[in-house]
């Protein structure tokens, strides 16, 4: 217990810092690959070909590496300065929704063609049928997946600890400095990572159960 | 709703339509004239769907021009879609929005694609629900409908664009026998308000009683264009008299 309540403020801004980057990231990587998912399914070559491109580089690539990519290539690119907290953002978005498209499309798959039938009949032009018809359908019928994704999300922050970003999986480095008992300090970690993990799969069974009654 | 004298409501010249090997469509040139209704028989894969569906290009054609109210349509995009509002259609399969409520479903087109206003859609949406019989259902879900009353809110939501065609690609034909009838209804009184309508059916007695037109179709042609009385009474082509005799002694 000691090593939890000596070092609260330490845990406090570890998880705290996983927080933030999860929310962010979170955010980000629904968004971006529902727009990837569009693209993957869009008339448009070009667009279906980017889109294939993108899943299949980034899917095949280990998160380590496209972090380190933004922890040490990119401020030798000298583009522009960016913290890095923001870094890791868009290291964990550009990584997380390669996952993230893929589970949409097959939930667009299941989608039947009469829905966007309907609203191009109607006279929706294709983004209208993406964003109004298909896509709310398409992700409500992929909840289960796509919650697994962010949780994979949550637990892909602590990577980010490789590049000093102050997240829970950095305090055991801290405490060991400390000299403190690392093994029961991760034990805390661990934990904190279980009641991060909660609400998600609370957000997930209410989704479910709210959208299973409206088909 | 209203007619443009002069030019013809629909027009298709020289359409053709491959699936693959199959020729669906031969050579079709057709010309429908505002407020009038026509209705397409024929036995399955004559290619009356088809025909159907390339009206508002849901199907695209090989060869050949089709042209609503005098403007023919342009390949996919913007103004394709501009022209789609103007068509409502109607399908077999009802293909409401699963996931908004039957007045959701009603609004979303004249909100999204014509830009009215909310409360102004809404008050439509539902004066047009009532005119079908369904606005003590608005806030239910499709699935929670039966088919007759789901192909009556399909039928208020193509309405609510205020089309100038409407075209039924065989409206009643998944529906149980008991609710064919109050579908035929609300279409033998949108026929009787002067609505342009083409109609894919089996359903002789609507043929008979709402139509101003019968057209056959066999492999891909149209074989007959009469009146319903003569094409009822005497059908000029052997095709067209085997399928009336196939159906009319059941």
């Amino acid at each position: 217990m000691n090593v939890l309540f000596d070092n609260l403020s330490l845990y406090g801004n570890g998880f705290l810092g996983t927080i933030k980057l999860f929310l962010v990231a979170a955010v980000g990587s629904l968004i971006l690959g529902t727009v990837l998912a569009g693209a993957r399914v869009s008339p448009v070559p070009v667009l279906r070909s980017f889109g294939t491109l993108y899943v299949n580089t980034i899917r095949n690539t280990p998160l380590t590496l496209v972090l380190f990519f933004f922890a040490f290539a990119y401020p030798r690119l000298e583009i522009a300065d960016v913290s890095f907290f923001w870094r890791a953002c868009i290291g964990l978005i550009l990584y997380t929704a390669a996952f993230v498209c893929e589970v949409v499309r097959s939930g667009v798959n299941t989608v039947p063609v009469g829905q966007a039938e309907a609203s191009r009949a109607l006279g929706f032009t294709f983004g209208q049928t993406m964003t109004e018809v298909v896509m709310p359908q398409a992700i409500r019928s992929v909840v289960p997946p796509l919650t697994n994704v962010q949780i994979a999300l949550l637990k892909n922050t602590t990577i980010a600890a490789g590049f000093s970003v102050l997240e829970a999986g950095g305090i055991y480095a801290n405490l060991s400095e400390r000299g403190y008992n690392v093994f029961v300090g991760l034990l805390w970690v661990a934990l904190g990572f279980l009641v991060l993990v909660l609400p998600l799969t609370l957000l997930q069974r209410n989704l479910d159960r709210r959208w299973s009654t409206a088909r | 709703m209203t007619a443009t004298t002069g030019t013809p409501m629909i027009s298709m010249s020289g359409v053709d339509k491959h699936f693959g090997d199959l020729h669906v469509l031969r050579d079709i040139n057709l010309e429908v004239d505002a407020g009038q209704v026509v209705v397409v028989l024929g036995p399955s894969g004559s290619g009356k769907s088809t025909l159907c569906r390339a009206i508002n290009r849901l199907e695209p054609i090989d060869n050949g021009t089709i042209a609503i109210d005098g403007e023919e349509l342009p390949a996919e995009g913007k103004a394709l879609a501009a022209l789609r509002a103007d068509v409502g259609m109607v399908f077999q399969s009802f293909n409401l929005f699963a996931h908004k409520t039957i007045l959701e479903n009603v609004m979303l087109a004249p909100v999204k694609v014509r830009k009215a206003n909310k409360a102004d859609a809404e008050k439509k949406a539902l004066a047009l629900l009532e005119r079908v019989g369904i606005a003590n259902q608005k806030d239910k879900y499709p699935a929670q409908l039966s088919g007759g009353q789901q192909q009556r809110v399909a039928i208020a939501r193509a309405l609510a664009m205020d089309p100038k065609v409407m075209l039924f690609d065989e409206p009643t034909s998944a529906l149980d026998p008991e609710m064919v009838n109050e579908v035929l209804d609300v279409m033998t009184g949108l026929a009787a308000d002067g609505m342009t309508m083409v109609v894919i059916t089996h359903e002789m007695g609507f043929a008979r009683r709402a139509a101003n037109r019968v057209l056959f179709m066999a492999d891909g042609e149209i074989v007959e264009d009469a009146s319903p009385e003569t094409f009822f009474s005497a059908p000029n082509s052997d095709r067209a008299k085997d399928f009336l005799g196939k159906i009319l002694t059941h």
